[in-house]
């Protein structure tokens, strides 16, 4: 295996402003926050601006990174002292290679996108000011994640992420249900954020530094135990960014947030943190194969546990939240194989942000169409009513479920058949993830657009305007093309290479291996039950109640129970506890101690008579007792 | 003999403290008060004749002064208290208490 | 021997006296007692070699300080006498205790103390030539210092006892005029007629006649009618007889002249309750009954 090239420094060029991209969208944040509302009429239009204007800015320094050799793609722009004294000197740099480019391409490409689709979608909402301006917050966020030079700034951009998010799922927060969702968003990720501190914490004791470039050349140096604990700890940070369980429950209650919303924590930004934080960090993982192997595991179980969810849930975004979870699995799964896996998980996940988005922001469409319904059991034959919302789905639809030269075929079939290479019970719950995926994705998209119409009795189901249109048609084209290609003749993975070690042999792609045979076929098989259940026959208006399996589905696989059995309640009764002890153990003792004394003062009060012959009485006693005592111990 | 005039001075000293205490007329406590200074007084003269020394008759006679100026004082505030309140009990003047 | 009889006389006398003082009812007696106890002390000081100490405790205690306490005790009330009854719960029981334990334990130290015979003072004021320039000159040189500084106790407390007893005037002193005001107010602006004792009778307690014959009640001190009915003394004529039993009634009121204050804009300020029956006697008429205690 070949290591990643050598990071050189790097000054001037487009490159060398390369911070523009980060600054542009929190610059637009700071203006729509602080200009308050005298920048609602054109706050918008100016959030959209500052997206673009990142994305163009990322695009040129995509093009001036291409003209240099593969060797030399990896360049750092020093920025300044971040963190200057002692033994700690935290300098801020940009890391500019083949894999944060891709990542700021995405996270400034779909976000700007959807930053368009948002001017339709929030046009009524008395708010959306505010709302672009948390948008260019988040984007901002996540490119100072993905473009610094060291784990303290992608910290910095972690939590970033982690507010932006808080503030965009509580944006209705007039509804409990999605303040309580914004919290709970936020404090499962604190578990996560925990997780990630200590592993830099790890890293700084260990190598002395957390800046990418002398830690990766110091792994090999490091103990394998020590390597071990920052794995798993930087996987814990991941679990909760992406939503990998056992940190997933917050996932599908983000979906309280606006629609252009879940698009971008599903799509863009936010969850794609964890796999980009594992592939980052891949030498660590590589010297460490039982964080590696720990990795893998977590993705397959999230990818069977999404997937499993997804097949019962009723409400279009959280069935598509469900996938989410699924296909992010797929990706750690990837990211756990090493350098092999690398390439695919970075490809799906881009080729992934476009089917999904394409997807969340046609969910929304079909929303904006349906009076703000999230039902699929109200929705039905939307088919003819919107065309291109139909079509633009359908595209992402057939690009999840693996569909044959679409995206999803190329980068999902490549995990599959590393993972099978790898491991083959990896490989083949990956397989049976993949039917299953091919069985909700079809009940989602037969429910929601074929069948009869279910429609509540005032509604009218009408195209969206060009503003969100445009933005799902660009999106499904990507969907389309993205995954070919990236994979196809290994465009990708030689592209990335440089960023993360080229592994000892590249995949050759068989169009017709027995794995990729036997995926298609439980694919087939998932989409033609879903076709028998959800397509031609007859789907209830109100939910039947559902085999033992249905209701573990519907429930979350029942992690939200788990959390509060083995959190929640143990947490009340610690604070119990904590609350009785200090109510009667501290209170107690002091208040004891203070009645006591108070207590013997009230007695002792008394003897103060006010009596000038009680007050003699008792000098006299004491001569007399002095006498006797003089008596006794001076014998006179 | 000097025995004997010491348990004297010891037994009027007592009479007088148990005067203190029970008598509430306050010019009787004074009285009483006075009682225990003569009691002093004599003991100190005895040891003066005891010792063969001036010095204890130096300090009966500073004590007969002290005394003299103490009821000065004591007898005038007996008589405000008794202006304002018609009454020299002890007891009545008990305002100053828990 | 002449010492042993004085001091057993003296000890049991002034014992008794001082159980005396504690134990009678009547502070006067009280003070009486201490006397005897002081005049008992001043005896036994001028046998243990101190005459000075012993005319001083006479002279001191017995001369100014029970004159002190008699004169207090005359001005707050010979009449009060204490209650018997305790008050306060125990104290008598713990103060007899207390009395007897420390009695007991100082009695029983002397006793057991080994003390040899006096000394004696001859010695000591052989040099000066007798008992009070011994004193001289001790007071006067090594406690010249304590002395001067009793002094200054002295004068301290004289000043203090002139501050406690001294009290301000409430209200300015009626002036001549106001005195004269008064008396013309009160009705009656010459005195009082006197008593009959010109007329019939060499004896103030006989009222006057008038020129017109008829007897004046004013003419007679109500106390000493008040004597003359409770001692049956009353004479013989029925009409004097009765004016006496109405004085001693009270029934006849003798106007007390009221003092009008000099008060500028009110000159003709009526008697009223707020005058004070003060100044009696400087309207020249007899005081009815004994001058009342001030600020009453």
């Amino acid at each position: 295996m070949e290591t990643a090239a050598e990071i050189v420094q790097h000054s001037g060029g487009v490159i060398g402003v390369s911070w523009l991209t980060i600054v542009l969208p929190l610059l637009g944040a700071a203006i729509l926050l602080l200009g308050g509302r005298r920048t609602d009429r054109w706050g918008h239009l100016l959030g959209v601006a500052m997206s673009l204007a990142s994305f163009v800015v990322a695009v040129l320094v995509f093009v001036e990174l291409l003209g240099f050799g593969p060797d030399q793609r990896r360049r750092v722009v020093e920025l300044y002292d971040f963190l200057p004294g002692g033994t700690i000197d935290v300098k801020m740099g940009l890391l500019l290679d083949p894999l944060s480019i891709s990542f700021a391409l995405l996270i400034t490409g779909v976000g700007s996108l959807i930053h368009i689709y948002s001017i339709g979608y929030m046009a009524h909402d008395p708010n959306r000011r505010r709302f672009f301006a948390y948008l260019n917050l988040f984007i901002a966020a996540m490119l100072l994640l993905v473009l610094a030079d060291n784990y303290l700034g992608l910290y910095v951009g972690w939590e970033g992420v982690g507010l932006a998010s808080y503030l965009l799922i509580g944006f209705w927060q007039h509804k409990p249900s999605a303040a309580a969702a914004a919290k709970k968003a936020f404090i499962v990720n604190r578990v996560g954020d925990m997780g990630l501190a200590l592993g830099i914490f790890v890293i700084f004791t260990t190598f002395g530094t957390v800046a990418f470039g002398p830690v990766m050349s110091g792994v090999p140096q490091a103990s394998q135990g020590t390597l071990t604990l920052i794995g798993l700890a930087l996987l814990l940070g991941a679990c909760g960014k992406s939503a990998q369980l056992p940190l997933q429950s917050w996932l599908l209650d983000a979906m309280e947030g606006p629609t252009p919303v879940s698009a971008l924590i599903h799509a863009a930004t936010m969850v794609t943190a964890g796999v980009y934080l594992v592939v980052r960090s891949g030498p660590i993982y590589v010297g460490a194969p039982t964080a590696a192997l720990v990795v893998t595991i977590v993705g397959v179980a999230t990818l069977l546990a999404g997937a499993i969810i997804g097949t019962a849930k009723d409400d279009i975004k959280k069935a598509l939240a469900g996938s989410t979870m699924s296909q992010i699995g797929y990706m750690m799964l990837a990211a756990g194989l090493g350098p092999v896996g690398y390439a695919f998980a970075i490809a799906h996940l881009i080729a992934h942000g476009f089917f999904k988005a394409s997807m969340f922001l046609g969910a929304g469409s079909v929303m904006h169409a349906m009076n703000d319904e999230v039902d699929m059991r109200k929705f039905g034959g939307l088919a003819s009513k919107m065309k291109i919302t139909w079509i633009t789905f359908g595209l992402g639809y057939l690009a999840i479920i693996g569909f044959p030269l679409l995206s999803g075929y190329w980068t999902k079939d490549g995990i599959i058949e590393t993972a099978m290479e790898h491991n083959p019970i990896l490989g083949w719950l990956a397989v049976i993830g993949a039917g299953i995926t091919g069985f909700y994705m079809s009940r989602l998209f037969f429910m929601t657009f074929h069948g009869k119409p279910r429609w509540e009795k005032d509604v009218h189901p009408h195209e969206s305007p060009a503003v969100m249109t445009w933005p799902l048609i660009i999106l499904s084209i990507g969907s389309v093309f993205g995954g070919g290609f990236l994979i196809a003749g290994n465009r990708f993975m030689e592209f990335l290479a440089p960023a993360v070690g080229r592994p000892e042999e590249m995949p050759s792609f068989h169009p017709f291996s027995v794995t990729g045979l036997a995926t298609l076929a439980l694919v087939a098989v998932g989409v033609a039950y879903a076709w028998m259940r959800y397509g031609r026959a007859e789907v209830p208006a109100v939910a039947p109640r559902g085999s033992f399996l249905t209701v573990f589905a519907r429930r979350d696989l029942y992690g939200d129970a788990i959390n509060e059995a083995l959190f929640m309640r143990p947490g009340q009764w610690l604070t119990r506890l904590a609350v009785y002890f200090d109510n009667r153990g501290v209170d107690g003792l002091v208040n004891g101690l203070a009645a006591l004394i108070g207590g013997t003062s009230g007695r002792l009060r008394r003897v103060q008579t006010g009596f000038v012959r009680s007050y003699a009485l008792s000098i006299f006693f004491g001569a007399a007792l002095l006498v006797g005592a003089w008596f006794v111990v001076g014998n006179l | 003999m000097t025995t004997h005039y010491l348990v004297l001075s010891a037994l009027l000293f007592a009479i007088g403290g148990v005067g203190v205490l029970v008598r509430r007329n306050a010019i009787v406590v004074f009285m009483c008060v006075e009682l225990m200074l003569n009691a002093c007084n004599l003991a100190f003269v005895t040891f003066a004749r005891q010792h063969g020394n001036l010095e204890g008759q130096i300090i009966a006679f500073f004590v007969m002064i002290v005394a003299a100026a103490e009821v000065v004082v004591g007898l005038a505030i007996i008589v405000t208290i008794f202006r304002t309140r018609r009454s020299a009990s002890v007891d009545d003047a008990n305002l100053l208490k828990y | 021997m002449g010492e042993t009889i004085t001091f057993w006389v003296l000890a049991v006398v002034s014992v008794a006296a001082a159980l005396g003082l504690v134990f009678s009812r009547k502070a006067v007696y009280s003070a009486l007692m201490l006397g005897v106890v002081m005049l008992s002390l001043a005896v036994l000081y001028a046998v243990q070699d101190a005459p000075f100490l012993a005319v001083v405790q006479i002279i001191v205690y017995t001369g100014a300080v029970m004159m002190l306490f008699l004169f207090v005790l005359m001005l707050v009330g010979v009449d009060s006498s204490d209650s018997l009854v305790e008050t306060i719960k125990g104290q008598r029981f713990w103060a007899v205790v207390a009395g007897l334990g420390f009695a007991v334990l100082l009695a029983a130290g002397i006793g057991n103390a080994v003390i040899g015979a006096p000394t004696g003072l001859s010695g000591a004021v052989s040099a000066d030539g007798g008992n009070v320039p011994a004193l001289a000159r001790l007071i006067f040189t090594r406690y010249v210092f304590a002395f001067e500084v009793t002094s200054a106790l002295l004068i301290t407390a004289a000043l203090g006892a002139m501050v406690l007893a001294h009290r301000e005037r409430s209200e300015p002193k009626p002036t001549q005029k106001d005195l004269s005001r008064a008396r013309f107010l009160s009705g009656h602006p010459s005195p009082l007629p006197g008593p009959g004792t010109y007329a019939r009778h060499n004896a103030i307690d006989m009222p006057a006649l008038l020129p017109d014959g008829t007897v004046s009640e004013l003419s007679v001190n109500r106390v000493i009618a008040r004597h003359d009915v409770a001692d049956g003394h009353l004479p013989d004529n029925p009409r004097l007889a009765q004016a006496i039993r109405k004085v001693a009634e009270g029934a006849v009121r003798t106007e007390q002249p009221k003092v009008v204050q000099a008060v500028a804009e009110a000159p003709e300020v009526p008697a009223t309750a707020q005058e004070k029956p003060k100044a009696a006697q400087a309207a020249g008429t007899r005081a009815d009954g004994p001058v009342e205690e001030e600020g009453k």
